[in-house]
């Protein structure tokens, strides 16, 4: 499974400090984490969500609220002809009318997956603000959408993809670029 | 001029033929079959005479189906005398039998005669009315049995409407037994079968289909049989589809009653697996049955329990058949594969060819008492001419028959009619379609 | 990776569970689930199928299955049209495939359809491009009403392996238990009916349920007891002399229900016909998940809506 033709952008130790980096930005951005909220977008979001509500509560020492978004329902490429992905559950324990909102997604790329993460957002409520924090920014965006906090900035080819792996899914946490792969393989 | 069939396989169970040989028609009948093996010398054919090779081909009396629906009058959109003739031509069959479930039904003379001069002025082969048991078909009052027979039915049947009634069935086939007509039941108890569509059993059971279980029609075969012995009047029972009918008429005429019964290739052939599909095609009455009803029919055949294969050519328009599988019409059209399907028995060896000669030509004839069925010297010369190894795909937009409504769309079969003679005219040539139409001297 | 793929919906019709594999079956639950959270929003609606047409076609009323179908659909922000037809095409002199021009040529992407005649949606399915889903089709299937039943059972009780469920009634003329005999002998669940036997279809044993013609037998020891609407109109005086009687030896009551497992799951496909086939008590009783069935009624149409829509992959994150 693992790509022959990939190189580690970040280590474990690199993703720890991103995310530590992170949250110092946020705390400081709001001076403090009082009212916010973290939303994670499925699947590597929702545990660098947590792991952002960690560190924000080890800093500032109050617990605070995360919730789930799926956001496959709002997605603009759900076609005839095409499969579609599995739906899972979208969670948000909380009313987010007037709350300072914290999109967590692992990949910046072409914003339309916080597009629809932003519409399925808007389906629960009003919030305040809604900040976009990612792990990575690669580039090549089709909308106008800009993260708030970005971990690394990685240049990328538009073939080429980002992986991120993460010690919640059972893997080390690593980032890896992969180069498209060889005509032979599917 | 004379009419010269060169060197086919001729097969006649009446007089024992099965070998190479040619026949001679003169006049429209059978002259003189002339078998090499027993010494005939082989005659030249004259200047004027006409020479069919017939090589490699086999030669039988013509087909005769003693089951078939013409639709006319009536139904002219599913069916003509014109078009349904045609397709028995094309089919290698020479006489139909065709029943009495027409608009207005055949329960008068009148009818008959009407029938009788529509197929004379249209028909390419012989037309066998046979009569209604019932006015109208409602099983209530009997038909005008003896004006009926005396117009040309051979026989009576309320095919397609069950007589429910059993008095009225015992009054029918004394009143038949009178003129010497057989009485022809299409055994189904109306209230056994409940609005079936289909043979009840598994598959009905899985396919939400109201079923028609097998002793709607066993509890009928075995009324009727009953009824014959007391009336002592000659009874047929039509498309026998279930083991338990083939075993009562099997114990019947062990005890002596005088029943003879047919069965269709459909029901030869096809089981109720196949209403899986949702062809409306495979919707027939009585239903398709189970691989072990199939069998039985097979035992019954070979071992002389049912004495004819016939088709219940049942044609059918688009819009009676492309509906809902419980709305659609029953019925097949079935003349133009009668031959290809139950060639299959025989290829598959549950007949040997002369069994299957007498169950196509030779017991229909016998069993409605008409001529037919015989190549003896004398007879008018309808005979058929087979390639036993042809095979060839059936399509049902190339049918004659206006009824495209088969289930057996698509299938490979082996064995074709490649010609066709009425009374020693050629009506069907196998590259050379439909040929003559019958003229008056030849319809009986 | 192929071989994973392969292991998600491909189907462009839901026409009934018996084809269904055990994991098609889990998936569509698993969607409905996800679903039913839509349900409890303050905006009840996802953009998922917006500019979507979905066409109801009823040719028997049911103001239950279709209102179902219909909130699924605007859940999803489909264009639902509802076309309620009490004729069938042949009583218009029209054939089937007249009946499936018209509608593809209204750009219909699904089409949810009843009807009084086995077999029907596997007919249009055949010629439609557009996905079927079947909404009952005579006496053969009603495989959405299983599958909130089997959502509804798995929810309570976090399985279906081993339960064991008594299906009790009119079986011979129930399209909701043929589908949910297939579903939950599917699922892993033993299945058992009860009735007397003019409902038990013959050659029924070999769907691989056991048969029962006493009530009391019949529940012994069952987690989950599926009653059967008893259609008085048509079934009385031919297959079962009185409602009177029928209460009496096959009417679920408190009384009967002292065999079954104290657990066990009362469920009903609705409507109800208090006192006849099922006491008032045991009806509004604590055991009875009825209206659990209607909420999940609407999740498993918004999963299968989904999934016939563009079906899904395992195993593939966005």
């Amino acid at each position: 499974m693992e790509p022959r033709n990939s190189k580690k952008v970040l280590n474990a130790q690199g993703m720890r400090r991103a995310l530590r980096r992170m949250a110092s930005e946020i705390v400081e951005r709001h001076g403090g984490a009082e009212g916010l909220a973290m939303v994670g977008i499925r699947t590597a979001g929702v545990f660098l969500a947590q792991r952002l509500a960690r560190e924000l509560e080890q800093m500032e020492g109050s617990s605070l609220e995360t919730g789930i978004i799926d956001v496959t329902l709002y997605r603009d490429d759900l076609k005839r002809g095409r499969r579609h992905p599995l739906v899972q559950k979208t969670e948000i324990p909380f009313n987010v009318d007037d709350r300072k909102i914290i999109l967590v997604d692992d990949v910046l790329f072409t914003g339309r997956t916080t597009r629809a993460a932003l519409d399925a957002l808007m389906d629960f409520g009003r919030p305040a603000l809604v900040q976009l924090a990612v792990l990575v920014d690669r580039g090549h965006r089709e909308l106008p959408i800009r993260a708030d906090y970005v971990g690394i900035s990685v240049h990328t080819e538009r073939e080429e993809s980002i992986i991120v792996h993460m010690e919640e899914m059972g893997l080390e946490d690593e980032v890896l670029l992969v180069r498209p792969q060889s005509a032979e393989s599917p | 001029m004379a009419l010269l069939i060169r060197g086919g396989c001729i097969v006649d169970p009446t007089q024992g033929i099965h070998e190479v040989g040619d026949i001679w028609i003169d006049k429209g009948r059978i002259h003189r079959i002339v078998l090499p093996s027993r010494g005939d010398s082989a005659a030249a054919p004259g200047p004027k005479d006409e020479v069919i090779e017939a090589k490699g081909l086999t030669v039988i009396p013509g087909i005769v189906d003693m089951h078939v629906h013409l639709r006319e009058p009536g139904y002219e959109y599913k069916e003509t005398i014109a078009t349904g003739t045609r397709a028995a031509a094309a089919g290698g069959v020479t006489t139909v039998a065709c029943m009495a479930n027409t608009k207005p039904a055949n329960d008068q003379g009148a009818v008959c005669q009407f029938i009788l001069a529509k197929a004379q002025k249209e028909g390419v082969v012989r037309v066998r009315p046979i009569g209604a048991i019932s006015r109208g078909l409602e099983g209530a009052e009997l038909a005008e049995i003896g004006e009926l027979k005396e117009s040309g039915a051979v026989a009576i049947s309320d095919d397609g409407r069950p007589v429910a009634d059993s008095l009225l069935m015992r009054r029918a086939m004394e009143y038949a037994r009178t003129f010497g007509l057989p009485v022809i039941s299409h055994c189904e108890d109306p209230h056994l079968a409940a609005n079936g569509v289909m043979n009840e059993g598994l598959v009905s059971l899985e396919l939400g289909l109201r079923g028609i279980p097998r002793i709607a029609e066993e509890v009928m075969v075995a009324r009727d049989l009953l009824l014959a012995e007391w009336t002592g009047c000659r009874l047929h029972i039509a498309h026998v589809s279930s083991a338990g009918s083939v075993r009562l008429i099997r114990e019947a005429k062990e005890r002596g009653v005088a029943v003879t019964a047919e069965v269709t290739p459909h029901h030869l052939i096809l089981t109720d697996e196949a209403v899986r599909r949702w062809d409306t095609n495979t919707k027939v009455n009585p239903p398709l049955r189970s691989p072990k009803d199939v069998e039985a029919l097979h035992q019954g055949l070979a071992d002389g329990t049912l004495d004819a294969i016939a088709t219940d050519h049942a044609p059918h328009g688009r819009v009676d058949k492309e509906v809902e599988y419980e709305l659609a019409a029953f019925g097949i059209s079935g003349l133009e594969t009668l031959l290809g399907l139950s060639l299959m028995l025989v290829h598959q060896g549950t007949l040997s060819l002369e069994d299957w000669v007498r169950k196509v030509s030779c017991n229909p004839a016998k069993i409605l008492n008409i001529p037919g069925g015989t190549l003896k010297p004398g007879v008018p010369a309808d005979l058929t001419i087979i390639n036993m190894e042809r095979s060839w795909r059936v399509d049902p937009e190339a049918f004659f028959s206006k009824g495209r409504n088969t289930p057996f769309h698509g299938w490979t079969l082996r064995g074709k009619a490649v010609m066709t003679f009425i009374g020693g005219r050629k009506v069907f040539h196998e590259s050379e379609g439909i040929l003559a139409t019958t003229d008056a001297s030849v319809c009986l | 990776m192929d071989r994973v793929a392969q292991k998600g919906w491909w189907r462009k019709d839901l026409l009934g569970i018996q084809d269904l594999s055990r994991e098609e079956i889990e998936i569509i639950l698993d969607t409905a689930e996800s679903f039913k959270e839509i349900s409890t929003r303050e905006i009840k609606k996802v953009p998922t199928l917006r500019g979507k047409t979905i066409v109801h076609l009823f040719y028997e009323p049911s103001t239950r299955t279709r209102t179902s179908f219909e909130i699924a659909a605007k859940r999803l922000s489909a264009d639902a049209v509802n076309i309620s037809v009490s004729t069938s095409s042949v009583v218009k002199g029209e054939t089937l495939l007249d009946t499936a021009r018209n509608l593809q040529a209204m750009e219909l992407d699904v089409l949810v359809i009843r009807h009084a005649a086995a077999g029907t949606p596997h007919m249009l399915a055949e010629v439609l491009p557009a996905s079927v889903i079947n909404a009952g089709d005579g006496f053969r299937e009603h495989p959405t009403q299983a599958l909130l039943d089997m959502l509804t059972v798995r929810e309570r009780r976090g399985t279906l392996e081993g339960l064991r469920l008594t299906i009790v009634g009119d079986i011979a003329h129930s399209r909701v238990a043929r589908s949910n005999i297939y579903g939950f002998r599917t699922m892993g669940a033993k299945v058992r009916v009860v009735g007397p036997a003019t409902m038990i279809p013959v050659g029924v044993e070999e769907l691989g349920v056991e048969v029962f013609y006493d009530l009391k037998e019949g529940i012994r020891e069952a987690d989950v007891i599926m009653m059967l609407r008893i259609q008085k109109e048509r079934l009385q005086g031919a297959f079962f002399p009185s409602e009177r009687e029928y209460a009496r030896f096959f009417g679920l009551t408190l009384e009967a229900l002292k065999e079954a497992r104290p657990d066990v799951l009362i469920m009903h496909p609705g409507p109800m016909n208090r006192g006849v086939e099922i006491a008032p008590e045991v009806a509004d009783g604590p055991y009875s998940v009825i209206l659990d069935q209607v909420t999940n009624g609407v999740a498993v149409r918004m999963a299968v809506l989904y999934l016939l829509t563009g079906g899904a992959r395992i195993g593939v994150a966005h």
